[in-house]
């Protein structure tokens, strides 16, 4: 049977992705945020997972306003990395896992998450920009990744007790895979920021760090976390960190943390990172 | 929980189903900028580009103005809206500065010193207070 091995929590900023495309990831500006993961690419080498189901949010790239799945999981074969507007990021296509994808859809949808299936879909830097973290330039990836799309751009998003409670789904779906797959999870996007409008620039370091110790220790206590909330003292699109709780949901709750990190800035954002393994 | 809620926060738009209705030509409009085809034709003629859309006047006139806070205000979504920055070579930051009414230097340190605080920054009465 498969299993879920380790979770990854990190932030999806789409200048980290700029910094490492263009070199820049030895300036000092940039400097202390790769530091900070060089603990996570050893560690993620050595776990060597057999495939990453990897929860992010699209950014007007994939969908529009045409269509917008509250939660779409990618079950093609392959993903191409998504032209954004100035190309697209010079990263590896991303090999879907279309077996363990289609069975985490069909085993999903009968516990009741009523899950969007999609077979074309490009992806953007909220899931290649963590693959880049973790990985940093490789030729390819070194395993297949799910992607597992979630809307937060309209409001409203899911809860972060849905999205914890889809968690727990996955990783039932994943326990119920006949093959002996060893699977992480990544749940991507905050920690604290604002992109939009005058009050652009908002962190808040205290709550992010408040944040991080309740999801190691205590996650139940922050899963009922309401929307305001999030918007209200982390900024609008802060609102991200309950794709964390996806993540969550499908890791121990008494899980080990392995490693911590938090850097403020990024360009606009906190950076938030965190590592546990089911014991 | 009521979406009355999210008005009190202050310089914050909540992208809701109104603002969703009411945006989603000029929405549209900056997402067609995802492809390069369309780049040229918008950077040829950019008042007959626009017209495939069926936007306000408002809406056209605050996207030839380049009025980043007023798209918000009509329905603009800052992942869209930022489409028609990056397509006038701003990155994410240049344009919150622009949208902050500071210079980029002025913003780029303020998020070097740990960016703007939530205190003071929670509703619209502090704003109103601080005068």
């Amino acid at each position: 049977m498969a299993k879920i091995v380790a979770g990854v929590a990190t932030s999806h900023v789409p200048a980290i992705g700029a910094a490492i495309d263009n070199g820049k990831s030895g300036e000092d500006y940039w400097k202390p945020l790769f530091k900070g993961f060089e603990p996570s690419k050893k560690w993620i080498a050595e776990l060597n997972p057999d495939v990453i189901i990897l929860v992010y949010n699209d950014h007007a790239s994939a969908f529009s306003l045409e269509i917008i799945p509250t939660f779409a999981i990618g079950c093609a074969e392959s993903f191409a990395p998504a032209d954004e507007g100035w190309g697209a990021r010079p990263v590896p296509v991303v090999q879907g896992h279309p077996e363990l994808a289609w069975h985490i859809a069909q085993s999903t949808i009968l516990d009741e998450f009523d899950m969007t299936i999609v077979n074309k879909m490009d992806v953007d830097h909220g899931l290649t920009v963590p693959l880049s973290l973790m990985y940093g330039q490789p030729a390819a990836w070194p395993c297949p990744v799910i992607p597992l799309a979630v809307n937060v751009v309209q409001y409203p998003p899911p809860t972060g007790h849905r999205c914890y409670m889809l968690g727990k789904a996955i990783r039932r779906a994943v326990e119920s895979f006949d093959k002996p797959l060893r699977v992480a999870i990544f749940g991507t996007g905050g920690m604290s920021h604002q992109l939009q409008g005058p009050r652009a620039g908002l962190i808040n370091s205290k709550f992010d760090n408040d944040y991080l110790e309740r999801f190691s220790k205590d996650p139940e206590s922050i899963v009922r976390i309401p929307h305001i909330e999030y918007v209200r003292e982390a900024g609008s699109e802060a609102i991200e960190l309950v794709m964390w709780l996806i993540m969550r949901g499908a890791i121990d709750e008494h899980a080990k943390e392995i490693y911590r990190f938090y850097h403020v800035p990024a360009s606009n954002t906190a950076v938030g990172h965190m590592i546990l393994e089911n014991v | 929980m009521s979406e009355v809620e999210f008005e009190d926060i202050p310089g914050t738009l909540l992208f809701d189903a109104e603002r969703s209705r009411k945006g989603y030509h000029l929405n549209m409009f900056c997402m067609s900028l995802m492809k390069e085809e369309n780049r040229a034709a918008f950077r040829a003629d950019e008042e007959g580009y626009k017209k495939q859309f069926p936007m306000t006047a408002e809406q056209s006139k605050a996207i030839t103005d380049r009025d980043w806070n007023k798209m918000l205000e009509l329905g603009g979504n800052i992942y869209f809206t930022s489409k028609l920055g990056a397509f006038d070579s701003l990155s994410f930051q240049q344009l919150a500065a622009k949208m902050t009414g500071s210079t980029q230097q002025e913003y780029a340190d303020m998020m070097l010193h740990g960016g703007r605080s939530v205190e003071g920054n929670r509703s619209k009465s502090d704003w109103k207070n601080r005068g």
